[in-house]
């Protein structure tokens, strides 16, 4: 086996938890279908606290119908997302035979255990110190999940937890795909998670105008690039991929989705919430991401935009694209699947990653919906409403993700072969 | 009015199953937390936490540690109750 720098990393598994559905393939289906995650919420603390937004992305399926009870109390539910969408991964990888020490985790959140650690502070408030719960620590800490993960699966080559807030879930794939290029490890069940549906977040985003109002009309709020968009939905969930060396994938004989070619990592140094308005490091994390895979902007018929349906966002990214990919953005079909998802926030990155394996798997890229009235400033080709086919041939797709801080995360990945 | 052995002990299998899912009726007075019930010392803390809730008893960090199996805790608690 080889273990020296530039080996190349294939998608042999993968598995999800999405608000359109259990698992990836039910996601897919949906997304294919365009349908929207999003619903007003039934929560009680909606009305307690008065939330200026009342909907949101929430799980399609609970993650209690799907861990025991005592999974569930043991992991916040941003470590059980994770779980779930990691045990489908690997069961859809084959659960590889692997030596631990080859086997790495890198489950990525923007947020970390709110749900936990906000309870927590209600307990002590109204309890005392002695009544918290002794997992809270442990269940709060943002790399509560890979750990979680790393011990489910007996991975001993090294549990991560990027944090680039909604860049994290890609930066989680990318660095995956850097430890085995690099040769420390085999095999890395790499995402995001998050589970931040919660009045502090919701609240904290509604406060610096990111969120959409449109209360009354929750299925058709997020709509990317268009003239009317007024902020994103909060989503939950997790995506998980397994990547792996393809000379191991082929020695056992998996089944190859596509190729993670390589990964472009920028930091803006511009603001720590808005974007640079020309896009210029996210053009750059693109441009390395191309160049790092020694691809041209040529190869790309396909971006999952990060495009999250905000005034402020939408825009930068669409100059991005056509300042890296230059003339032959006129070639590149452009989706923004948080139409459909809600925004995943830190697992956002991976379930957008985790949709470019399967546009190029199946050859199809998968709608934006509710984009009607596309914004004169954006000069791109989006696929709205239904699929489109995306040819023959050796494809690539990026796949972008952008977090609060600036920072910016191209993922590329190109067919099997 | 204190409860009786019987009492503790299917209260205290209760809250055993609630933490670690394990059967209630696998929670004997003979067994011992840590060999026989697997039962981590997180664990342990949280169902000493939940005991003294529903027995209405103080159990002192010192103590916990005495308490090797569930038929120490049954007594203990039996006392604690005075």
């Amino acid at each position: 086996m080889t273990t020296g720098r530039n080996r190349r990393v294939v998608v042999t598994g993968f598995g999800a938890t999405t608000p359109l559905g259990g698992d990836a393939t039910t996601t897919w289906n949906a997304a294919l279908e365009g349908r929207s995650g999003t619903r007003t919420m039934t929560h009680a603390w909606v009305d307690q606290y008065n939330l200026p937004v009342t909907f949101a992305a929430e799980l399609a399926v609970p993650a209690s119908e799907v861990l025991t009870r005592v999974e569930a109390r043991r992991l916040d539910p941003s470590g059980q997302y994770a779980m779930i969408a990691s045990r489908e991964a690997w069961a859809h990888a084959g659960s590889p035979e692997v030596e631990p020490e080859r086997l790495a985790v890198a489950c990525a959140s923007g947020i970390g255990g709110v749900w936990t650690l906000l309870s927590a502070y209600d307990t002590l408030r109204e309890k005392g110190p002695r009544r918290i719960y002794p997992l809270t620590v442990p269940m709060l800490m943002p790399n509560g999940a890979a750990a979680a993960v790393e011990i489910e699966l007996k991975a001993r080559g090294g549990a991560h937890t990027p944090v680039s807030a909604c860049g994290s879930g890609a930066e989680a794939i990318a660095y995956g795909l850097e430890i085995i290029k690099s040769g420390r490890v085999d095999l890395v069940v790499a995402g995001g998670t998050e589970a931040a549906i919660h009045p502090l977040p919701i609240g904290g985003f509604a406060a610096m105008q990111a969120l959409s109002t449109r209360n009354d009309e929750p299925e058709t709020a997020s709509r990317p690039y268009d003239v009317s968009r007024d902020g994103f939905i909060m989503g939950e969930g997790s995506a998980m991929l397994v990547l792996e060396a393809e000379e191991h994938a082929r020695a056992r004989g998996a089944t190859i989705y596509a190729e993670l070619v390589s990964a472009g990592l920028t930091s803006d140094a511009h603001h720590i919430a808005a974007p640079d308005p020309e896009g210029l490091g996210a053009a750059r994390a693109m441009s390395l991401a191309l160049s790092n895979g020694d691809l041209t902007p040529a190869d790309v018929v396909h971006v999952n935009a990060h495009a999250t349906s905000t005034p402020s966002g939408d825009v930068p990214e669409a100059k991005a694209i056509r300042r890296a990919l230059g003339d032959a953005t006129d070639r590149v079909a452009v989706s923004a699947t948080k139409s459909m998802t809600g925004h995943l926030l830190g697992a956002a990155g991976a379930l957008e990653g985790l949709f470019c394996v399967l546009a190029l798997n199946q050859r199809t890229a998968p709608p934006t919906i509710n984009t009607v009235d596309l914004d004169p400033e954006v000069n791109l080709d989006v696929v709205v409403k239904e699929p489109r086919r995306l040819g023959d041939g050796d494809l690539v797709a990026i796949n972008n993700s952008f977090g609060f801080g600036g920072h910016n995360i191209a993922l590329a990945f190109r067919t099997a072969s | 009015m204190a409860l009786s052995e019987q009492d503790i002990l299917s209260g205290l299998a209760e809250i055993v199953n609630e933490e670690t899912g394990l059967p209630a009726d696998a929670v004997q007075s003979d067994k011992s937390f840590t060999d026989d019930l697997d039962i981590d010392s997180l664990s342990m803390m949280t169902i000493v936490v939940n005991a003294e809730e529903k027995f209405g008893v103080r159990i002192p960090d010192d103590d916990v540690k005495n308490l090797k199996t569930v038929g120490d805790a049954v007594s203990y608690i039996q006392s604690a109750q005075g």
